[in-house]
């Protein structure tokens, strides 16, 4: 499951920054990738789109990497099947 | 020729008043008007509270057929007009109405009838929109209708440069009646953003507070979406105080800048160099300057950029001058800021009082300038500045003088 997830956001950050899907690694920072926050809400509005979910205003400056979307996309996941 | 300009006219509308007096009223008591949206659904929007202008009902000030004509962001701006121009109380004549300029500014323009026409044709699969749609749309429906009302036939246009539109209307306007290219002007900016489209679009920005405006606070969450209209008439001031006009402050410069650096992050530099330019057109030095409206939107990356362009312009003296941001109270109106602020501005000088920066709770060493938390301070200042800084990048400062005494 953690690994479909990491794939599936690996997928969406390479449309939406327009690079090569290899180029981006579950290991990759915000910061490797060059991404500033309007990238940031851009990535989050493609993710919230691919995993039917609501990132919230305030959790979106934590995420400084992919583990941390990651985590926080599985957070998110696991709250709605519990609801 | 360069000659001083006065302002002698003053309109408003507003979350937190329908009038000058009444706007006032509320700034200088630290009222702030940002309430639950009432205009939309809530229920579909991350963030809950906006500064709508409350009960208003476009009948108390139009006619039922021109309202059919008027978007909401037109209304605006033409009840703005009828009292500045009212209290200018200017005697037009022929030749008069061929030397007044008009300048408006808008971010959004018509955006609502957009929404409204599109409704209808994609989702409710109507195959017309009504015929009306491209003169309410236009973003210079403002400056036209006022034309048209007025019988002003001079130069009359419209700027969108975002939250810094009627800036940059109101320091052309300036620039034109200092130049003796016109006469007289009308300058300001009307925004209406209470529709569904727009405010989504904002919303995906994630610069929205879920809670309120609380500029230079360190527990800031983001802008709250205002919408209203301003105007100022301005003149020559030999000519204004030749005719018996009540001169209400003198506007002594304008500058502007681009950042050249991002479309919505801010620069330091790039605030800073309008400030500076501002002051320049002004000849003044900045030791005068007293109070800044500042643009203080409460996001987390303008107020500590604004601190810093404050200091960098004026060294120690950032000490000894106060700053506020209003938009704790009327809300971020975007292209109208400039023009509610430049009003807020002028009565802040005339008054002899500072309004205060609403809703303020902590400090933020990041924003530690005299921000004039929460209650308004009797201080008479002789000179200020109003700053705006847009998405994109575009900076526009206008300098007021005080003309007391």
């Amino acid at each position: 499951m953690p690994q479909e997830i990491t794939e599936r956001v690996i997928k969406v950050m390479a449309t939406i920054l327009h690079r090569d899907a290899a180029s981006i690694t579950p290991e990759s920072t915000f910061e490797e990738l060059g991404l500033d926050s309007l990238d940031g809400i851009h990535v989050a509005f493609g993710l919230e789109s691919e995993f039917d979910v609501d990132i919230p205003d305030e959790e979106l400056p934590k995420l400084k990497s992919v583990a941390d979307i990651v985590k926080g996309i599985q957070e998110l996941l696991a709250r709605k099947g519990a609801a | 020729m360069h000659r001083r300009v006065a302002v002698t006219g003053l309109g408003i509308i507003s979350a937190i008043g329908n009038n000058v007096s009444s706007f006032w009223e509320s700034l200088s008591q630290g009222r702030p008007g940002i309430r639950e949206m009432e205009l939309v659904d809530r229920s579909q929007f991350r963030f809950q509270m906006g500064a709508e202008v409350p009960n208003y009902d476009p009948l108390e000030w139009f006619e039922g057929r021109e309202t059919e004509l008027l978007d909401r962001f037109a209304q605006f701006a033409l009840i703005a007009t009828r009292e500045a121009v009212g209290q200018a109380a200017i005697q037009w004549t022929p030749e008069l109405r061929a030397r007044t300029a008009i300048v408006t500014g808008t971010s959004a323009g018509g955006q609502k009838s957009a929404d409204d026409g599109f409704y209808e044709f994609y989702y409710k699969r109507n195959k017309r929109v009504n015929p009306l749609s491209v003169p309410r749309i236009m973003a210079n429906a403002g400056a036209s209708q006022i034309s048209m009302r007025y019988g002003i036939t001079g130069p009359a246009w419209t700027v969108s440069t975002a939250c810094s539109s009627s800036n940059h209307a109101i320091g052309q306007a300036f620039w034109m009646v200092r130049s003796g290219a016109a006469d007289c002007a009308i300058a300001g900016g009307s925004e209406a953003v209470f529709h569904f489209g727009f405010l989504k679009t904002w919303e995906a920005m994630r610069v929205v507070s879920t809670d309120t405006c609380r500029p230079f606070s360190r527990d800031r969450k983001g802008l709250i979406l205002g919408e209203g209209g301003a105007m100022l008439v301005l003149e020559p001031l030999e000519s204004a105080r030749a005719r018996g006009a009540t001169v209400l402050a003198e506007l002594a410069g304008f500058g502007m800048s681009a950042d050249a650096h991002h479309i919505t992050q801010p620069s330091v530099e790039g605030a800073a160099a309008a400030m500076r330019c501002a002051l320049a057109d002004a000849d003044s030095n900045g030791e005068e300057i007293g109070y800044i409206n500042a643009h203080g939107t409460g996001t987390a990356a303008n107020d500590p950029a604004e601190t810093k362009a404050i200091r960098s312009v004026f060294g120690p003296h950032a000490e000894r001058l106060a700053v506020s941001s209003t938009k704790s109270m009327h809300g971020h109106t975007l292209g109208a800021a400039g023009a509610i602020e430049s009003v807020a501005t002028i009565l802040a000088l005339r008054n002899g009082v500072l309004p205060p920066t609403a809703n303020y709770t902590t400090p933020d060493p990041e924003c530690d300038l005299d921000v004039v938390p929460n209650v308004a301070r009797e201080t008479r200042v002789s000179a200020a500045l109003s700053n705006s800084f847009a998405f994109g990048g575009l900076n526009a400062v206008l300098v007021f003088r005080s003309v007391n005494g």
